[in-house]
């Protein structure tokens, strides 16, 4: 097909190309300027006009990772020489670091209630879409329309009883409550998802394990799990992403032990609401993993979007 | 496994049969019982509620039973229908602006030229990300004088950089909701429509040049109707996202200023989690997810429609 009359002109590939780096240039322009202000100053980040090129500076990661009090110049010539870059930075500022703020905090419990429900959307998930692959099950396809339909609900429309219902088993504000929560809200996407995988997987290499006297469960895990780590892999990410970016079950059902980063992240702003540099470190902290994660592997998230178009 | 090869042929074969259905059930099972415990029992709950006058900070007060009374208050009560009408201006400005930006994308990108993944990928970025810090951090674009926005739009139009304010202005907030939503979601149209228009066999368009039909024509008899049910799909995906959305939104302008920007979500928030009518609530949300449901029944019917032509 090569070459073929339907291939685009060498000038239209130029022409659409140019089109396309520049809409990903202005798309790309707020986070890059997220991380660019991270690494300013306080007056620099609210400049006018807006700075391009600036003297770096580590105040908002320094802000962002500890709580600091103000303090006389008498009291902080009291004080003994700075441990580190992080006194020396606050004391410039006329601030005595105090402690550690909870950024630290609430970025573990992300990582936790992340990885978590990952593993268990993917536990739960891979078994049932096994079974609907390859089992017959009374009712399949109402049970598989059941399960993507728990997934039009509105969070907010269930988390009134859910925030009643949590209250009263003690698992509001714990890792284990919004672990369960987000396996619920991410097993629909993993089923759908993994059953589309596992069903490219040919039945024979299962027969022919049955055959040679393995059982039912040894050919899911010593055949079937195999082929299908790529899939699985995707689909992790899916829900991985998920649950790191939720925000309205997570503000609504936690508080102090089990908050995640999202709803934190917006009250690092502090009073007076000027510390930009420290929200920003906060974001490019918090984001930076995810579009690292999203370049490294394109291609199979790419294809994890569009799956469930192109299949149906 | 030694001794299935003792036992006869047919017994073997109800013994497979049998741990397989075990196996089957054993396997759905706890998917089944969490999706019954954590939604299911939770929407059930949420309609027995709506037809009371519970408050959840009151737990201890008698509740009585109000029949339908919440639902009638619901339709007569304009705040309601502010909300929807937010709701309708925001869904079907985003979806128009995804749909065209989203479209044009991937027809751009469909022309294969070099290095079209890696700016794809750059492309797709921000949908990837948390929908509440990329809220939260358009505020600080959205700053008059000091925001990188209001720069940008002075620098291109000549305004006063301080003359006007996104989030703050009542004419302006709804738009500002809409770029940002836009500016996230449209890589996702995109993607599908990629997906579209790569399913398209290159015999068609050889086909078509070879009866000398013209680019415009192509376009319009092959390109679009081909591309229209994914087209279809993403706007239904976006439709259902942007119908429930909330945390972008909330960051960003809080529904303010006044309720200008107020979604069904944030109102159905600011009624269950600051007033605590919880039964008055339940009852929206139910309103809200039959409306759901129901526009999206139809829908997927029309969607059907247009695959099977």
């Amino acid at each position: 097909m090569t070459g073929s009359i339907t291939e685009p002109s060498a000038r239209q590939k130029t022409v659409a190309g140019s089109l396309v780096i520049l809409y990903a240039i202005i798309t790309i322009l707020p986070l890059v300027w997220i991380l660019m202000t991270g690494f300013k100053t306080g007056p620099d980040s609210i400049s006018y006009p807006p700075k391009v090129f600036f003297q770096p500076s580590m105040e908002g990661y320094v802000n962002l990772f500890t709580s600091r009090t103000r303090a006389t110049p008498e009291q902080l010539a009291t004080l003994p020489a700075p441990e580190n870059f992080a006194d020396q930075i606050a004391r410039d500022r006329g601030m005595i670091i105090t402690g550690p703020s909870k950024f630290g905090e609430r970025f573990l419990n992300s990582v936790i209630i992340g990885f978590g429900s990952t593993f268990l959307s993917i536990f739960l998930g891979t078994l049932s879409a096994y079974a609907f692959s390859r089992f017959k099950i009374p009712l399949k396809d109402d049970l598989l329309f059941f399960i993507l339909s728990t997934r039009m609900m509105p969070p907010i429309a269930v988390a009134i009883p859910i925030f009643l219902m949590y209250r009263t088993l003690g698992l509001s504000d714990t890792h284990l409550g919004m672990i369960l929560l987000y396996t619920a809200v991410n097993i629909s996407l993993a089923v759908w998802l993994l059953k589309g995988f596992i069903d490219e997987i040919p039945r024979e290499y299962e027969e022919a394990a049955l055959i040679d006297g393995y059982s039912r469960f040894q050919a899911f895990v010593k055949v079937v799990l195999p082929q299908a780590a790529t899939g699985i892999a995707s689909t992790a990410i899916f829900c991985l992403i998920f649950a790191w970016n939720e925000y309205a079950f997570a503000v609504l059902l936690t508080s102090g032990t089990a908050q995640t980063a999202p709803p934190f992240i917006p009250t690092i702003i502090g009073v007076g609401g000027l510390d930009w540099p420290a929200v920003a470190a906060g974001a490019t902290i918090f984001l930076l993993p995810i579009m690292i994660f999203t370049i490294l592997l394109r291609k199979h998230l790419l294809r994890g979007i569009t799956f469930g178009a192109v299949r149906k | 496994m030694t001794e299935t090869s003792v036992t006869s042929r047919p017994l073997r074969r109800r013994i497979r049969a049998l741990s397989d259905r075990t196996i089957a059930w054993l396997f759905v099972a706890p998917t089944i019982f969490l999706l019954l415990a954590v939604n299911i029992f939770p929407l059930i709950w949420t309609i027995r509620l709506s037809f009371t006058d519970f408050r959840a900070n009151r737990p201890n007060r008698p509740v009585e039973w109000v029949g339908l009374e919440n639902y009638r208050r619901i339709l007569t009560d304009p705040d309601i229908w502010n909300t929807m009408q937010v709701t309708a201006h925001f869904l079907v400005w985003t979806i128009t602006l995804q749909v065209l930006i989203g479209f044009t994308l991937a027809w751009l990108i469909n022309r294969k030229f070099k290095g079209n993944d890696l700016w794809t990928t750059i492309i797709v970025l921000p949908m990837m990300l948390s929908p509440a810090v990329v809220g939260n951090f358009w505020t600080f674009f959205y700053q008059p004088q000091i925001g990188l926005f209001n720069y940008v739009v002075s620098f291109f139009s000549g305004v006063d950089p301080s003359s006007f304010s996104m989030i703050g202005s009542v004419n302006l907030a709804p738009w500002a909701i809409i770029i940002v939503d836009t500016w996230m979601w449209s890589p996702f149209v995109m993607l599908i429509c990629l997906a579209g228009l790569r399913s398209i066999p290159d015999y068609i368009y050889e086909a078509a040049e070879i009866d000398r039909a013209s680019k415009w024509r192509q376009f319009w008899t092959i390109t679009i109707p081909m591309v229209l049910p994914f087209l279809m799909l993403a706007v239904l995906f976006r439709g259902i996202e942007n119908f429930k959305m909330f945390d972008l939104v909330v960051q960003l302008t809080g529904g303010g200023p006044g309720s200008t920007t107020e979604l069904a979500s944030i109102n159905l928030k600011r009624e269950a989690f600051e007033k605590w009518r919880t039964g008055y609530s339940s009852a929206f949300a139910v309103i809200l997810f039959v409306t759901v449901f129901g526009l999206a029944s139809i829908y997927v019917k029309a969607l059907n429609k247009v695959k099977d032509r």
